[in-house]
């Protein structure tokens, strides 16, 4: 039976989204069923942890032998619990409750609720499925799912043209990304000849290539690293296809790089989440902010060991991170929505998660998504509070003076705050700084990004909180706010302490945690005499340096906050005015006019082809031919019978007269 | 009078030629289908003519399946011609020009 039990972590919201959508359930009911199947998988979660639930027997869905010419193909629905999956199931289900709890007073008013929540019911079954995946083709189908809800909830208000636009670029964006996952993921197969992703098989896949490959298989064909390092190299051959040359390795850690892009809205990428914030506020705490953009990178730390295989790739990863963590908190500064500051704060941390896992901290991304999760999701959440509690008013600008009107939703935020911008004792202080360590062991550059990137983060945050909740009311709905009702602040203050203590417990337990996951990954892979990538270590070991893992960060993080409370205490507008970044560095507008514009063309030039080449020539063209010859033919219909008749018998007596006469 | 077998034949060819005079010259097409009906037994009573006179019964076994397909045949052609009275109100073949260019 105990294996029976995992199953239900998939079953549950499932059964709960398709019996919502079923329509099966009144409003009220369906709330019911899927906070229910939420609370199911939170409790799994926790058994899965603690409680000794294991691992049900994988279902082999597909399974084709393999030959000298081509890797077999398995494919199995199963479950993997790690170190890594565990803490992530945690989040995941752990957040999601609370954000369904919260959602049954945010959405109570919504005559659309019911499938809000099957909406969240088909979110909550495809993240988990992400989590559990043991092999990438499994993870792909929860991965679209992911997606697919995404697109459910950000359009949720439909009937605003701004969220069903949202909506499509969501989809679109996320799509493009994924055709990039499809080619990483072949690449995958071929190159390793499975797709799973259990740790075991990756270190015998590492293995496989590892044993060919030198220290550094950046841009060296197997033929120099011959002659380079004075040892043969066993190629192996697939069709024709070098499977060690450094080209498709690298291609496979760029092509599995390219879903994280979509999926954690890395630049270029990043446009979608931004205006996924149409949709309602617990969807962009839970999707859009906690769980599902982090599945890029948590999909990241899944393959770590194979990203080692192309140092070019690794950095690659790193760059990108580190690039969209600044471009993202630049253009949070000039954001007047609190929404949108927050989306682009979130694409900010998302980039510091993929630049620890470039440089060689899956660990540390681990630690700083978790903590993100909880504090990112309390501070969309009380945001949704402030939001519900002015009806609707979204402009900082707008509101003021809340801290004392709405005290708990107030200091919640604040304590979410500070756990962002990495204030110690918070949470993003431990966390931030071990990604920042991470960095500067890897390379200093990617150190001083982040730490301007830290300063940033606090300057917009203290403009956030200043503008919006303190200083006097500017309009008509900050006057009279109402605090939220019990089932939205609960949530708020257990994310809240959440937010607090989760960085000391992860700095306090960090032996037994992801690192020593990691760590113990490590001492299998390298077991043996075989060449340890990245200069050497398989994680990021950061020296110990008091200065740079607490003191610079700390000082900007301090300044940065310090001057934006001056700056903004008591303003009624923003003293800054940044065109470009208030205008998000023109990308929507460079894409409009490059991209959608070309694609246009494209779509007019096709359009055209279809209407004259493929309709006008070859169907219409086709029609005129019958249509001409009936043309010609309708001449000789009299429309007399008995002129047919006649001709009919003439026929009849000229046939008989040759057959008979003419001889 | 010997009756032999050429009054038979020319009983019948009077009988074919009233029956295609009919169809080609009379314009109800109910009138067309019992002038076709009688070109269709001018030929069996040929056939049945031939048999007599040839001694064996196989030109009258053949009328047998004749009338019986000519039967089913008059059903089908009667039923046709109700519909087309039924759509048009008209049976007079004049008025029936659709595919006239």
């Amino acid at each position: 039976m105990d294996q029976y039990i995992a199953w239900f972590l998939l079953l549950a919201p499932l059964a709960a989204s398709v019996t919502i959508l079923l329509r099966l359930y009144s409003p009220n009911g369906a709330i019911f069923a899927s906070v229910g199947s939420a609370s199911l998988c939170f409790l799994i979660a926790l058994g899965i942890a603690w409680g000794g639930i294991v691992a049900p027997t994988p279902w082999m869905w597909i399974s084709l032998p393999g030959s000298n010419e081509s890797p077999g193909l398995e494919i199995e629905i199963g479950m993997i619990f790690d170190a890594l999956s565990k803490g992530m199931l945690l989040i995941v289900t752990g957040v999601g409750l609370l954000v369904h709890i919260f959602s049954i007073g945010y959405m109570a008013q919504d005559p659309g609720r019911a499938r809000f929540f099957g909406g969240l019911s088909i979110f909550m079954f495809s993240m988990t499925g992400i989590v559990v995946s043991t092999n990438l083709i499994e993870m792909f189908f929860f991965w679209e799912g992911v997606g697919l809800s995404s697109y459910l909830l950000i359009g949720f208000w439909f009937t605003k043209e701004s969220a069903a636009a949202a909506a499509n670029k969501a989809f679109v964006c996320n799509r493009l990304a994924d055709f990039g996952f499809m080619i990483g993921i072949l690449t995958y197969w071929i190159l390793m000849g499975t797709v799973s992703v259990k740790p075991i098989d990756l270190s015998n896949s590492y293995h496989q290539n590892a044993v060919s490959l030198p220290r550094v298989v950046s841009i060296l064909t197997p033929e120099e690293i011959a002659a380079h390092t004075g040892t043969a190299i066993s190629v192996r051959h697939i069709g024709g296809v070098n499977l060690t040359s450094p080209l498709l390795l690298t291609i496979m850690v760029l092509g599995l790089f390219g879903g994280c892009v979509g999926k954690s809205a890395m630049f270029p990428f990043h446009v979608w989440l931004p205006d996924a914030m149409e949709g309602p506020t617990p969807v962009s705490a839970l999707i859009h902010a906690a769980t599902m953009v982090a599945a890029g990178v948590y999909m990241l730390c899944r393959v770590y060991p194979l990203l080692l295989l192309s140092t070019f790739g690794l950095e690659f990863i790193a760059c990108i991170g580190c690039f969209t963590a600044i471009f993202a908190a630049l253009i949070a500064v000039q954001q007047n929505d609190i929404k949108r500051i927050l989306a682009y704060s979130t694409l900010s941390q998302l980039g510091y998660m993929v630049m620890a896992v470039g440089c060689g901290g899956p660990d540390a991304a681990m630690f700083h998504l978790t903590t993100h999760a909880f504090f990112k999701a309390l501070l969309f959440l009380a945001a949704g509070s402030v939001i519900h509690a002015l009806h609707e008013e979204q402009d900082i600008w707008k509101m003021g003076g809340l801290d004392k009107k709405i005290p708990l939703t107030y200091w919640t935020f604040l304590l979410g705050m500070l756990a962002l911008i990495g204030c110690p004792p918070f949470s993003g202080f431990f966390s931030k700084d071990y990604i920042l360590a991470d960095a500067h062991a890897f390379h200093p550059a990617f150190y001083w990004v982040g730490v301007a990137t830290a300063f940033l983060t606090a300057f917009y945050m203290t403009r956030l909180v200043v503008v919006a909740f303190l200083g006097s009311a500017r309009s008509k709905a900050a006057e009279h706010p109402h605090e939220s009702p019990l089932v939205m602040t609960i949530p708020l203050i257990i994310l809240a302490v959440l937010s607090v203590g989760s960085g000391l417990w992860g700095f306090w337990s960090s032996d037994s945690g992801m690192k020593n996951f990691y760590h113990n990954w490590a001492i299998n892979l390298f077991s043996d005499t075989d060449p340890i990538p990245n200069n050497g270590h398989f994680i990021t070991v950061p020296e110990i340096n008091t200065g740079i893992e607490l003191g610079i960060p700390f000082a900007a993080v301090f300044f940065g906050a310090l001057l934006s409370y001056y700056l903004y205490l008591d303003r009624t507008t923003d003293p800054l005015h940044i065109r470009l970044l208030a205008r998000k560095f023109y990308v929507d507008e460079l894409y409009q006019r490059r991209l959608v514009r070309g694609q246009q063309l494209l779509a007019g030039l096709l359009n055209w082809i279809d209407a004259w080449i493929l309709d006008g020539l070859i169907l219409r063209g086709g029609a005129y031919i019958s249509v001409g010859f009936g043309e010609v033919f309708r001449l000789f219909q009299t429309g007399s019978l008995q002129t047919y008749a006649f001709i009919f018998t003439l026929g009849g007596v000229l046939l008989i007269y040759f057959t008979l006469f003419a001889h | 009078m010997e009756i032999t077998l050429n009054h038979y034949l020319a009983v019948a060819a009077t009988l074919f030629v009233i029956g295609l005079m009919g169809v080609m010259m009379r314009r109800n097409l109910i009138i067309i289908y019992m002038s076709l009906e009688m070109m269709l037994q001018a030929a069996n009573l040929t056939l049945v003519a031939f048999s007599r006179f040839n001694g064996h019964l196989d030109g009258q076994v053949f009328v047998f399946f004749v009338i019986t397909v000519a039967a089913a045949e008059v059903a089908v052609g009667l039923a046709l011609i109700v519909a087309l009275f039924r759509l048009r109100q008209t049976t007079q073949v004049d008025n029936l020009t659709t595919l006239k260019f």
